[in-house]
């Protein structure tokens, strides 16, 4: 059976339904993205299966004895608290020296235990998020925006960093972005969420899907706006984005440009 | 102020009959309570919470003359109701700086207003501002041990939910705690620590006790157990200290004690400084 299932929930806040009839299910070993633009429900989608927010109807299924890790959006260490990044670790279920090295070294932060989790920079806070989350060997890791606020190298060095943990550990992993180039060639299964779930299957099915399209405003004029941009673009092209190159003009967040994209017509 | 009703009539010979002794001990038995409480106090950002608390508990105790209760009763009731007050408005959203403002304030002076009504506890009523630790009997010191002690055991107890859900509510709801009931436990050990500690340094002075020692310790800790333990220290050190400047310069005991306390603060501040 799947490691996780929802059957048709729907969460709202207050009067407002943020998510409505969604139905997903994650198998054992695989990476699945849910993509949507601002304030779509992702979030919320990824919380109401974690059980940090209820449902209003619906249900979800967890396979017996599943282990989930969970790599929150952002981690505010306050200065007013000194916490190494050992003790950290720690929380809330205390784990070995050699567990904790262990885990630190496969998220490529090995010998950084003494470290202050507030000097962290944005790259090495996720690397220890992502650690933490790894220690108790979880079946399935869920990571929401797990990129935000770093840079296009970072964040294509993270997604490595999760494909690797995939390869090794064998953990599904769920993400949410709202990012498209580099999810949809690092994961297995996307699904295109804003408010119900609007299309799903592998990155090539869904990018040429009419809802995606859509959605995300391909082929409109302008429409990216929908969407944030968080990173600059100042990277060369890499394959990975190879059917993407027509939005590499180092436009900053939103801003209107008549580009094509017409990749799939 | 220090009205040195406790001493020692002659009669027993232990040394819990020396009125210093008791006030030593009151002093360092809070800074159990107070450096671990403080510690969260500070890195949930819960300063004036800790005002609205303690000004609380003189409306408790213009209650507690009112209705014949022990001062005790009636402070940590009132401060127990006052904490649970500000945290289900906290957790509805509402605007804390001034819920917070106007909550403090009124309670304290409606509890002020209050206490002058009362026959003859308008001349004890500084006793209760400022605190009156010279005073404390081997019964009030019994209690403020029980209630530091108690403190510290459920702080101890409910130590890795607490540390988390203080560092984000979402790791502490994905590992199955519930930020809430973490949140009631701070509550309802401040409350606690009020009703201690009006003895000791006064309902005015509450949160300096809670906010300086600890504050003084994140110079010194690299983990959050390092500073709970160093506040402890710190806030011992200022007890007793407050205690000597205020037979040295007759001085009122429970402002001595925050004027030391600041004194370290600045010490600490000044060596990291350097």
């Amino acid at each position: 059976m799947s490691l996780l299932s929802a059957q048709r929930i729907c969460v709202r806040y207050g009067a407002t339904e943020v998510l409505h009839d969604v139905s997903l299910a994650i198998e054992a070993g695989e990476i699945v993205t849910i993509l949507g633009p601002n304030g779509s429900g992702k979030s919320t989608l990824l919380r109401a299966l974690l059980g940090i927010v209820p449902v209003a109807e619906g249900g979800i299924l967890r396979s017996e004895g599943l282990r989930i890790g969970y790599v929150p959006q952002k981690l505010a260490v306050d200065r007013s608290m000194p916490i190494t990044v050992r003790r950290f670790l720690s929380l809330p279920v205390r784990v070995g020296d050699a567990a904790a090295a262990e885990a630190l070294a496969r998220v490529g932060m090995g010998g950084q235990e003494g470290q202050q989790m507030s000097d962290l920079s944005g790259g090495q806070l996720q690397r220890v998020l992502l650690a933490r989350a790894l220690i108790d060997r979880p079946g399935l890791l869920m990571l929401d925006e797990p990129t935000q606020g770093l840079d296009q190298q970072g964040e294509a060095a993270f997604y490595r960093l999760i494909e690797e943990v995939r390869t090794l550990t064998g953990a599904a992993i769920l993400m949410v972005s709202h990012d498209l180039h580099v999810v949809m060639a690092a994961s297995d299964r996307v699904i295109c969420l804003n408010g119900h779930i609007c299309c799903e299957g592998t990155p090539r099915v869904v990018s040429n899907a009419p809802e995606y399209r859509a959605l995300f405003g391909l082929g409109t004029q302008g429409a990216l706006a929908l969407y944030r941009h968080e990173h600059d673009h100042e990277h060369a092209d890499g394959p990975a984005h190879h059917h993407h190159d027509h939005d590499h003009h180092g436009h900053k967040h939103g801003q209107k440009h008549g580009h094509g994209h017409d990749h799939a017509g | 102020m220090g009205t040195n009703t406790g001493r020692s009539t002659g009669t027993g010979t232990t040394m819990l009959d020396d009125f210093l002794v008791r006030a030593g001990l009151a002093a360092v038995g809070l800074s159990l309570a107070t450096g671990p409480l403080g510690s969260f106090v500070i890195w949930r950002r819960m300063a004036y919470f800790g005002d609205a608390t303690s000004h609380a508990a003189i409306l408790g105790v213009a209650l507690a003359l009112a209705t014949d209760l022990p001062i005790g009763v009636g402070t940590l009731a009132v401060a127990l109701a006052m904490a649970v007050t500000v945290a289900t408005l906290a957790a509805r959203g509402w605007a804390m700086d001034t819920t917070l403002g106007v909550l403090a304030h009124s309670a304290l002076a409606f509890g002020l207003v209050a206490v002058s009504f009362i026959p003859g506890a308008r001349t004890d009523l500084s006793a209760y501002l400022f605190g009156d630790i010279l005073a404390v009997s081997r019964g009030e010191l019994l209690l403020v041990w029980l209630g530091a002690l108690g403190v510290l055991a459920l702080l101890a107890w409910r130590w890795q939910p607490l540390l988390t859900a203080t560092l984000s509510e979402d790791l502490a709801h994905a590992a199955g705690i519930k930020p809430d009931r973490e949140r009631l436990v701070l509550v309802l050990a401040l409350a606690v620590v009020v009703a201690v500690a009006l003895k000791v340094v006064g309902a005015l002075l509450i949160a300096a006790m809670l906010i300086i020692p600890a504050a003084t310790a994140r110079s010194f800790a690299r983990t959050p157990e390092a500073m709970a333990l160093a506040a402890i220290g710190i806030g011992a050190l200022s007890g007793l200290g407050g205690l000597g400047l205020s037979l040295w310069k007759d001085t009122p005991t429970g402002p001595s004690i925050i004027v030391v306390a600041a004194l370290l603060f600045a010490l600490g501040t000044l060596r990291r400084r350097v």
